[in-house]
């Protein structure tokens, strides 16, 4: 087709190849959203950032407020600046969400997760594993004589270098709970 | 009929329990079961009509239909012409579309339709029924996990699990559905809920706190835009369909602040008729297949107000290269609307007409004032565009241009009470670009979604809403099939609704398409084996009517328009007719193709016209 200047035979033309030009650098925002805690809900969050193609780093949910039925969904995500944006304007619109924090940008926040690790092992490795439990603050939990089960709490990456520790020393299986966070201070 | 297997637990599949209740004021609730809440729901939301197909799962609610006269049922003949019948019906009236459909296959195919009411933010309520909440899971006959289906193509849903809360649920969705940015809802509905009685909450007693969208924007901003508005040397409003959901009101107010302050207006597809097209700061269209003249003035504008669109695609182009030099002010009621695909400088988050209403009083208030000088240098530079004639078209020979039907059918039509749908597809674009839409609620085409199939029974929601209106459906033949089925409704309700059939015996987009950027390789983008549309309309017991000769047009469309009853216009038109002009996808708007309408003065005064 002359108008186009495209040779007879060229394909490689689409519509959509039509990305804005906003910054590209990627950052981790922690979100917390208040919603009603009724079926589904989680569904339309979930779904949510799979149809729209975000990120989801990590997830909780838990009934926050018994009497008033309302859920605390906190969620780790990782974006563009205008994707985050994007991501909390589009949780605004679904219905049942009734806030949208990002902790992240509002002032300080406290993180906190939650782990159990199962290390498996015997003699130097079991007292190595067992010192370095210490230094973090893990609680031991279970024991036989050839494993522990330690309960860490703290920051993903403390726990993230805790788990790090243990698997030279038979780390086994580790169970995460995701993020719980709420900002600092009275408010 | 497909009944239920029996029951497993020995309840009694649809058992109806009276409620007593010694409570006073659940006393003066009226009890009722929850079939017949829905109707009373419908009638107390001022429904008066309703589109759907029975099946087992709904026989309780179709049971309540036939035991009254308020609310008219149309049977359609596919769920999918239900929910856009419902479109059409809601469009053309600002008010809620209701459909009603069973479960399973019945829901599935009412998908299509509410996924095109959601990128068009149109306000439906599809009531579906579903197996009794006791065999939900077990898949059931004619089970479908029906709010999971439709849970990222409705801007909310619920399964009614009680018949206590029913009436509540049907009133929210109500309200949910026309708030805020219009959607499509759908309430999920139980047999047995649909059998049992509760007592009934009216729309007064019904919580919708929940749910409450900004609708004024923030004065500040508003402050900011009506100063950049002053100032502005090239200023252009860029208006979408949002204006038009918004209601009339928005509507006035638009126009009333375009007459002020001289400042030429575009619009979206779905905005057109917000703005009189025969106003004199009128651009046309802009986008993909906008005119040459708005996608220009978007491109060079120093200001641009976009009031209810949303920075579609089709309208930016190349989004490096869309509108460089501007500042943008963006309305819209949806906070993620913002700064979604285009920067904004000027973010206002509102209703349309709240949001005019403020800039009119703020813009008065501060002395109306306007860079006079500047914006009539601005317009000597438009109307330079405009000499490029950019719609401009050859009829001659014996075969009819698509561009010269439409051109004849809105000549002839334009002073009728006249409400227009499309399909989807090269005749809808120029539909968009040779009728002229004087006042919003008039045209509903399938913008965001680009349903083939739309067209048709939104024509039928459009008639049913307005008897006496004449109401064109601008099709091209390949769409028109796709929901050719609902003739059956059309002739059963005497719906005279027009089926104008623009036939290049093609999937003309697709072709064009073809033509232009995949080497002429027509692969599968031609329509054979067509039926004889005249016979066909004739077997329905309706009117067909062939054009193929220029001469004949104009007594044929006049034959078309008198006909007291549906008509299917089989016009013959040339086949391999290209749509300009056109932003080649991927590119920006100054690199317009305008095909057989470029000229000389086209290339200078675009500078970079691609020919
Ligand atoms: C349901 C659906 N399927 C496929 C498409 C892709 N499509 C867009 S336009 C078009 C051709 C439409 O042909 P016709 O209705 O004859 O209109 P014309 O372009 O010839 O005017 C097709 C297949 C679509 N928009 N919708
Ligand atoms: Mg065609």
């Amino acid at each position: 087709m002359a108008a186009l200047k495209i040779k007879k035979g060229s394909t490689k033309h689409s519509a959509y190849n039509l990305r804005p030009n906003f910054s590209d650098v990627q950052e981790s925002h922690t979100l917390a959203v208040v919603v009603d805690n009724e079926p589904g809900v989680l569904a339309r969050v979930i779904g949510l950032f799979s149809g729209r193609g975000y990120n989801i780093e990590s997830l909780t949910v838990a009934e926050i407020d018994h009497t008033g039925h309302h859920s605390r969904i906190t969620v780790v995500t990782k974006g563009t600046p205008q994707v985050i944006e994007q991501i909390k304007a589009q949780l605004g619109r679904i219905v049942p969400v009734h806030e949208v924090h990002d902790l992240t940008v509002e002032g300080a926040a406290v993180e906190r997760e939650l782990a159990l690790l199962k290390v498996a092992g015997a003699g130097d490795k079991r007292v190595e594993a067992l010192r370095l439990a210490d230094i973090f603050r893990a609680n031991v939990v279970d024991s036989t004589l050839e494993s522990f089960v330690f309960e860490i709490t703290g920051t993903s990456e403390k726990i993230d270098a805790f788990a790090d520790l243990m698997r030279p020393l038979g780390l086994v299986e580790v169970a995460r709970t995701g993020v719980a966070a709420l900002s600092r201070g009275s408010e | 009929m497909e009944p239920h297997a029996p029951p497993s637990n020995g309840r009694g599949l649809f058992y109806v329990k009276e409620l007593v209740t010694l409570d006073t004021e659940r006393q003066m609730t009226r009890q009722m079961t929850g079939a017949k809440m829905v109707v009373q729901a419908l009638k107390d939301q001022g429904v008066d009509t309703v589109f759907g197909y029975p099946g087992g799962a709904v026989l309780p609610i179709y049971d309540e239909i036939f035991q009254q006269n308020d609310i008219r049922h149309i049977l359609v003949r596919h769920e999918q012409g239900a929910v856009h019948a419902a479109e059409g019906y809601a469009r053309s009236t600002g008010k809620v579309g209701v459909a009603l459909v069973t479960s399973g296959p019945g829901a599935t195919n009412a998908v299509t339709g509410l996924t095109d009411a959601l990128l068009d933010s149109i306000p439906i309520l599809v009531i579906t029924g579903q197996v009794p909440t006791f065999m939900i899971g077990s898949d059931a006959f004619q089970e479908a996990d029906t709010v999971g289906i439709t849970r990222p193509c409705t801007k909310h849903n619920w399964l009614a699990k009680d018949t206590a809360t029913l009436a509540e649920t049907l009133h929210q969705a109500f309200h949910v559905a026309s708030s805020g940015r219009p959607g499509p809802v759908l309430v999920d509905i139980p047999k047995d809920v649909q059998f049992a009685s509760a007592g009934y909450t009216p729309p007064e007693k019904t919580n919708n706190t929940n749910y409450q969208p900004q609708m004024s924007g923030d004065i500040e901003s508003i402050n900011e835009l009506v100063e950049a508005l002053e100032s502005a040397e090239r200023p252009v409003f860029y208006t979408g369909g949002g204006v038009i959901n918004s209601g009339p009101k928005a509507s006035k107010l638009l126009r009333e602040l375009v007459e002020a302050t001289g400042i030429p207006i575009t619009s979206t597809l779905m905005g057109l008729g917000a703005y009189p097209a025969s106003g004199k700061h009128w651009l046309g269209m802009l986008g993909m297949h906008g005119l040459y003249e708005a996608n220009m003035a978007m491109h060079d504008c120093d200001l641009m107000i976009n009031i209810g669109a949303r920075f579609d695609d089709r309208i930016t182009g190349l989004i490096d290269a869309f509108s460089p030099g501007s500042k943008k002010a963006h309305i819209d009621i949806d906070p993620s609307s913002i700064n979604k695909v285009i920067k904004t400088d000027i973010p206002i988050v509102g209703d349309v007409a709240s949001v005019l209403d403020d800039i009119l009083k703020v813009w008065k208030a501060r002395g109306r004032n306007i860079n006079r000088e500047a914006i009539a240098n601005w317009t000597g530079q438009i109307n330079e565009w405009r000499k490029v004639d950019c719609l401009k078209f050859t009829q001659q020979g014996k075969t009819i241009k698509p561009q010269y039907a439409l051109k004849r059918l809105e000549e002839l039509t334009k002073s009728h009470d006249r409400y227009i749908t499309t399909e989807v597809g090269q005749h809808q674009m120029w539909a968009a670009q040779y009728l002229n839409f004087e006042d919003p609620n008039r045209w509903m085409t399938s913008g965001g979604l680009g349903t083939m199939g739309y067209g048709f029974p939104a024509s039928i929601g459009v008639q049913m809403a307005h008897p006496e209106s004449l109401v064109i459906n601008v099709a091209g033949e390949a769409s028109w099939l796709m929901n050719m089925q609902e003739m059956g409704t059309a002739v059963q309700f005497r719906l005279p609704v027009k089926q104008f059939i623009l036939n290049n015996e093609r999937l003309g987009m697709v072709r064009q398409w073809q033509e232009l950027l995949h080497g002429e390789r027509y692969s599968h983008s031609w329509s054979e084996a067509l039926p004889d549309f005249v016979k066909l309309a004739e077997a329905f017991g309706a009117k067909g009517i062939l054009c193929s000769d220029p001469a004949d047009l104009d007594d044929a469309i006049m034959e078309m328009i008198n006909h007291d009853g549906p008509v299917i216009f089989d016009c013959l038109v040339e086949k391999h007719e290209n749509c300009f002009p056109m932003i080649p996808s991927g590119k920006p708007h100054n690199e317009m193709l305008l095909g057989e309408a470029s000229t000389q003065g086209a290339i200078e005064a675009g500078g970079a016209v691609l020919v």
